[in-house]
């Protein structure tokens, strides 16, 4: 059965649709991850133009956002005072990316920012992820690790604007949250991520928030950034498919619960070098393209006049 | 053939065309079974039956062009390992829809001149350069414009090869184009010639007007005309539609 996208125009497969949204919530849900990393590329190669994917995108995350922050809110794992500094800094930094955005689509460079974008970034997180699962697996027969402190102290802590967030135990500098959030705001809106992929390590290892409240608050933040760049995209590029981001979103939504299901079969590093695997994997398929001559050297775009 | 009875009807229109046009001294009619392509949400292209008829002997050719546009050409280069955009060249009116028809191959029927005046067959489209690409070497132009016809090609945009039209009898004929998803709204013309020793005798030209309809027409309006309301519509859906999920899926 076949569905004409309105704002992409195309014609595609709803079930094909459907089973991507499926696939993509599954993995989402074993790992914990929004997908959106995944999902923008997927769109990319069934021929959905990058810039439909990236705008449609990020409406979906916003929707698969809320319904995983509601299950953390429930728990209490979301410091909503942090959430909205590094929220201030998303929105700066998401608005600048749509603008961004929109400069090198007419330079005709869009394509190249986008992979070479999810090359430099899936690849650091992926080979940091991978290595360090890889070294818990290794080490974990023999010692139990050592307490030792909450978190490294270095000059990032010397920063002005202190302040205390209750619900991370940590007093830091508000400019670190912002600069944080800027910077996950711009790669969200040029790659059509939430961002969360970037902003859990970023948030454990530069901000030392606490494990537990990591991921509710990345979510919580998350829903407003990409809102933020839809309705940006929806304005400045007209590129936002809602029949396509609901299609992508039923099959999401139920394949997250089965996904989460199975994820408490498995254990925590070993998710995590699994979903480094898959992450590097994507990264290299991108960097691929990349660098192997493409068939042909030419290609067309329409120049949209206003 | 499950187009059988229209067919039929459209033959019996031809047979009162042919009447009509011999009485009226036309030495050729032309008419299309549709002159409305709607785009619903279900579309997955479609054909147009173009059917007419001559009178006394003569090459038919039939020529389809869309809505114009600029359009980029972009050639990549491999900068630092990695193949990037390097140069560009822009083009402007080119159809964004490009068909021919005819009963025999284009060589056969008229010279290259002719071709190339009345834009029949995908390399005789006329092409306007942007103001700064004019200075640019020709054979340089002629490598890109082949690029911009071949992608046009690869993405069933452009027909380069003629479609076939069959003559009945000398007097009949009928040709179906076919129109793909891809292809742009807007308004398109089938401009039919009749060819007689090589010479255009007669051209009538027929609109096709391709156009969304539906609910696909209003979200696309929507999305253009109140984007600013679209966004918000498409965030309120989205948190509505995450929030749903949450709460059904909570008990399983």
């Amino acid at each position: 059965m076949h569905f004409y996208l309105p704002i992409a125009e195309m014609s595609v497969n709803i079930f094909l649709i459907l089973a991507m949204g499926g696939g993509i919530g599954f993995l989402s849900g074993l790992f914990g991850v929004g997908g959106g990393f995944l999902m923008t590329p997927l769109l990319i190669f069934i021929g959905v133009p990058a810039p439909v994917a990236v705008g449609t995108e990020a409406n979906q995350i916003v929707a698969s956002s809320v319904s995983g922050v509601i299950a953390h809110m429930r728990r209490g794992n979301v410091d909503f005072k942090m959430g909205g500094v590094l929220l201030a800094g998303g929105f700066v930094g998401s608005s600048l990316g749509v603008v961004l955005f929109k400069y090198l689509q007419g330079l005709g460079q869009i394509d190249l920012v986008i992979k070479l974008c999810y090359v430099v970034f899936l690849g650091i997180i992926g080979g940091l992820m991978f290595v360090e699962s890889a070294r818990t697996i290794l080490r974990s027969r023999s010692v139990s690790a050592s307490r030792g402190k909450l978190h490294q102290h270095n000059w990032l802590h010397g920063l002005p604007f202190k302040m205390r967030f209750r619900r991370s135990k940590l007093y830091i500098s508000a400019l670190l949250p912002l600069m944080v959030g800027a910077g996950v705001g711009v790669l969200s809106a040029l790659m059509g991520v939430g961002g969360g992929f970037i902003m859990v390590p970023a948030m454990i290892y530069l901000l030392g928030m606490p494990t537990s409240v990591v991921i509710g608050t990345s979510l919580f933040q998350i829903i407003f950034v990409t809102a933020n760049v839809t309705f940006l995209q929806a304005v400045t590029t007209q590129t936002v498919d809602v029949p396509l981001a609901i299609l992508l979103l039923i099959g999401a939504v139920i394949g997250a619960q089965f996904g989460s299901k199975y994820s408490v079969r498995l254990k925590g590093e070993q998710l995590r070098i699994l979903l480094a695997v898959m992450v590097i994997g994507v990264c290299a398929k991108i960097a691929y393209d990349l660098i192997v001559t493409p068939e042909d050297l030419y290609s067309i775009a329409p120049l949209i006049a206003h | 053939m499950k187009r059988n009875p229209a067919t039929f009807l459209l033959l019996i229109a031809a047979l009162v065309a042919v009447a009509s046009a011999s009485a009226r001294g036309q030495a050729l009619v032309a008419d299309l079974s549709s002159h409305h392509v709607a785009i619903t949400t279900g579309f997955t292209g479609t054909d147009v039956l173009l059917f007419g008829a001559v009178d006394g002997e003569g090459d038919v050719v039939v020529v389809i062009t869309g809505p114009p546009e600029s359009i980029a050409v972009r050639n990549k280069q491999r900068i630092a390992g990695i193949w990037v955009n390097a140069d560009t060249v822009e083009f402007q009116g080119i159809p964004n829809f490009y068909a021919v028809a005819s009963n025999r191959p284009l060589e056969e029927i008229t010279s290259p001149d002719i071709r190339e005046t009345q834009q029949i067959g995908a390399e005789h489209i006329a092409t306007k350069l942007a103001a700064e690409d004019r200075d640019r070497p020709a054979a340089e132009i002629a490598l890109y414009r082949e690029a911009l016809i071949r992608n046009k090609q690869n993405s069933g945009l452009f027909s380069v090869e003629p479609e076939q039209i069959s003559i009945i009898s000398d007097r009949l004929f009928r040709t179906q184009i076919h129109f793909p998803s891809n292809m742009a709204t807007g308004s398109y013309s089938a401009v039919v010639y009749l060819f007689r020793d090589g010479e255009a005798v007669q051209a009538v030209s027929t609109p096709i007007l391709v156009e969304k309809v539906g609910v696909g027409a209003e979200i696309y309006n929507f999305a253009h005309q109140q984007s600013a309301l679209y966004g918000l519509a498409a965030i309120v859906i989205a948190v509505f539609s995450g929030w749903l999920g949450g709460v059904i899926f909570r008990k399983v």
